[in-house]
């Protein structure tokens, strides 16, 4: 079974909690708040104002520039406000207020659960209604879709990647999306390698969903889906990282920065976000809700919610029957690369896959010590990268040969961190380093580009 | 009840691994060894091991307290592993006083001067027992105390190396079992083995230290072995296998983490490296056994072979 080639660690994946639960519609919210930031690139830009009245569905802010993504309005009612208001971290950002009146839909969405899976669209017209949906990658990089399917000239796909690994413990969003709207997503596979016009797809799963790797399976041979594969991967982290799930499917590995996966004719999509393309293309439904996962150990229930965006944190953590007592730590994500949530009345928003909850001693972090140089970190390292040096590296500010180590070309898996036997912050200061070099190398070609 | 909510940056969950876990396996993986070396060479080696490790944890206390001024180290377990290390690394007949200054030399010079754990660039046993063998030789090399029924006060490797004993009457079974003259850790090969496994097992280390080293030093012999005559060519590496130190170096001594290289490349030109040279000591040098000198030497080269064996990188070549 296939895998990708370096680094790498097996964590416990903890799905038992929340992989049986079916996915169930959650309430409409009667107030979300919307931030003009939910993918990377520009923030986009509010067409609303205070006292407009809104539609599901209708266009809110508008991408700013390629490399943004238009966001709608997760429910209908009337704008309250566009303020500055905290998200889950704390930090203020933009966001629209939306006090909800019913349930009113703009027109031409089709909301029947009836599957459409002829698609006669062109390149073109499919990548544009995405672009206008707002899709952006749901396993939680939020990166456009349509900036992923606008092939570069000169480069040419040949195979179209579906990330169904979710390697990350705990979440099980994907999982539900996999084994409940199996059709959906495979069409919506389909109507992806139109758009990039490849003839094969592989949707790539761990083995621990086997379930999922059959049912899929089923339904290809059932429904004559062509050239779309399911290949089942040995269970890794980080199998999920893009640059990782291409080695594991091709065996091709892409080049260092800048290069991107089409440099190897590679496109990844997410399973949850093919699902979300097949409703903007077939069904014209934007981008407004998601399935976010609602799990951890001590919970009295957890949850596979279809949630709308804006929908408030704590929403979710009351259903799952509050928080549990003690110590707590509230993720936006799983426990390997999620965010720590520190205020619940936060929204939830596109690239939320789950909200995970660890309590008790797993919500404190251990006492460091210092490096032993067991070079642990190093075996799991899956960019091949030696994290105990480009750490402290970084702790010492010496961010030339941070740079000279190739400290961008790290994912943040944080693989380092997990393996370390003395609790050394690694992947932190590996963090502030990459940040700081990628902040010099900009600078670096602003300067050259003045120059000429 | 009041939560405490607490935020941090990811991953949120460890894989449980420590520095005293693997310690704590490193002293358990030493322990049959320790069993067949008492069985043999008697009480005294429960003795002067008690020394050795009581010396290594107070001096790095101490240190710790009165001269670097800060939080105590001991609860890591390091120090413990030197102490035996360092037990090991010595005669059963030799008088406790020394093995006092052996630890002290171990800690205060070989570990606490670089900053104590993961900072020194020797090992800090082989600093001891290198000091003791310079300092002390009579000493470090009488074998007969404490053993009934030593025949000669010298032991294998000395024996063959000046013809006062041929390698064809060597008992390789004997010496797999622990019978022949030695530092107390090294002498029963088959404990050795064994705890190399549990460490590989619980993967405390790999095995590309180890197997380079040991496989490097078979192929030597075998070679110089063959240009001697054929009757050699399979006993001659058995033997430096089984004798002297090269299972306690290669297993234990070699593997430290601070003082071997990061990579697995690196690992592999470290132990080379380390057999060549012990290969060359014992067949021409001055001293009968040259794994101690072999690790120091290859420690030393340990931040040069770091520079240069870089792991691969995702994406290149």
């Amino acid at each position: 079974m296939r895998t990708f080639p370096i680094g790498g660690i097996h964590p416990a994946d903890n799905k038992e909690w929340s992989k049986d639960k079916a996915i169930e519609q959650l309430e409409l919210p009667n107030e979300v708040r919307i931030p003009v930031v939910q993918h990377i690139g520009a923030p986009a830009n509010p067409i609303v104002a205070k006292g407009d009245k809104v539609l599901t569905g209708q266009l809110i802010c508008e991408a700013v520039g390629f490399v943004s993504a238009n966001i709608h309005s997760p429910i209908s009612g009337i704008v309250t406000a566009v303020d500055s208001l905290p998200n889950g971290q704390g930090q203020r950002q933009n966001m629209i207020v939306i006090k909800r009146e019913g349930d009113e839909w703009i027109e031409g969405v089709d909301l029947t659960p009836k599957l459409k899976r002829e698609c006669n669209l062109s390149s073109s017209e499919i990548i544009a209604k995405i672009k206008s949906a707002g899709i952006v990658g749901l396993g939680g990089a939020q990166f456009p879709t349509h900036v992923k399917l606008s092939i570069p000239e000169g480069q040419r796909a040949e195979i179209l990647i579906i990330n169904g690994v979710e390697c990350e413990p705990y979440l099980t969003s994907d999982y539900r999306n996999m084994i409940e709207r199996g059709e959906m997503l495979l069409t919506g596979v389909e109507i992806l390698m139109r758009a990039i016009g490849v003839e094969r797809a592989v949707i790539g799963v761990e083995n621990n969903k086997p379930d999922a790797i059959a049912h899929l399976n089923t339904i290809i041979a059932r429904d004559n889906y062509r050239g779309i594969e399911v290949m089942p991967l040995k269970l890794r982290y980080p199998q999920g990282g893009e640059k990782q799930l291409i080695a594991a499917v091709t065996g091709r590995e892409v080049p260092p920065p800048p290069a991107l996966p089409i440099s190897v004719g590679a496109v990844v999509c997410n399973v949850s976000s093919a699902i979300a393309v097949y409703e903007a293309v077939q069904k014209n439904k934007p981008l407004v809700e998601r399935v976010v996962t609602i799990t951890g150990k001590h919970l009295q229930s957890t949850h596979n919610y279809m949630v709308r965006f804006g929908t408030p944190t704590s929403t979710l953590l009351e259903l799952a029957g509050g928080l549990p007592e003690g110590d707590v730590k509230i993720l936006n994500g799983g426990p390997m690369m999620g965010r720590s949530i520190v205020d619940i009345t936060a929204p939830i928003i596109k690239g939320c896959s789950g909200i995970t909850v660890l309590s008790g001693a797993e919500a404190a972090r251990g006492k460091e010590g210092a490096c032993i140089k067991c070079a642990k970190c190093v075996a799991a390292c899956p960019m091949g990268l030696e994290p105990y040096l480009i750490s402290k590296l970084a702790r010492l500010q010496k961010w030339d040969m941070a740079e000279e180590h190739n400290t961008i070309d790290c994912i943040e898996c944080g693989c380092c961190s997990y393996t370390c036997p003395s609790n050394l912050p690694l992947l932190d200061y590996i963090r502030i380093g990459k940040q700081t070099v990628m902040t010099n190398i900009r600078a670096r070609a602003a300067a050259n580009n003045n120059k000429k | 009840m009041a939560n405490r909510i607490f935020a941090s940056p990811s991953p949120h969950i460890h894989g449980g691994e420590s520095t005293r876990r693997i310690m704590c396996d490193v002293v358990l993986a030493l322990l049959p060894a320790l069993a067949v070396s008492t069985y043999i060479l008697g009480l005294r080696v429960l003795l002067i091991t008690a020394v050795a490790v009581a010396s290594c944890v107070v001096f790095e206390y101490l240190i710790n307290r009165f001269f670097l001024k800060r939080s105590s180290t001991i609860g890591d377990l390091s120090a413990v592993v030197t102490g035996v290390l360092l037990a090991f690394n010595l005669p059963v007949g030799i008088p406790w006083w020394i093995v006092v200054i052996g630890a002290l030399v171990s800690i205060g010079i070989g570990k606490m001067t670089f900053g104590g754990l993961g900072c020194n660039p020797f090992n800090p046993a082989l600093t001891g027992r290198i000091f003791l063998l310079i300092a002390y030789p009579v000493q470090m090399t009488d074998w007969t105390t404490g053993v009934p029924d030593a025949l000669s006060g010298s032991t294998l490797l000395a024996d063959v190396k000046y013809n006062t004993s041929l390698l064809s009457e060597v008992d390789f079974l004997q010496m797999f079992g622990g019978h022949m003259n030695g530092s107390m850790g090294e002498i029963g090969a088959l404990a050795l083995i064994l705890g190399g496994l549990y460490l590989l097992w619980r993967k405390v280390i790999t095995w590309h230290i180890p197997v380079t080293i040991l496989g490097t030093m078979a192929i030597f012999a075998a070679c110089v072995g063959a240009t001697k005559g054929g009757a050699l060519v399979w006993e001659l590496p058995l033997f430096h296998i089984l004798a002297g130190g090269a299972l306690l170096g290669a297993i234990y001594m070699a593997t430290d983490y601070s003082t071997s290289p990061m990579t697995h490349k690196g690992m592999i030109i470290y132990g080379v490296g380390i057999g060549l040279i012990t290969m060359i000591i014992r067949l021409w040098g001055a001293y009968p056994e040259g794994m101690s000198f072999a690790i120091f030497i290859m420690n030393a080269a340990t931040p040069l072979i770091n520079k240069y064996c870089r792991p691969k990188r995702l994406g290149t070549k």
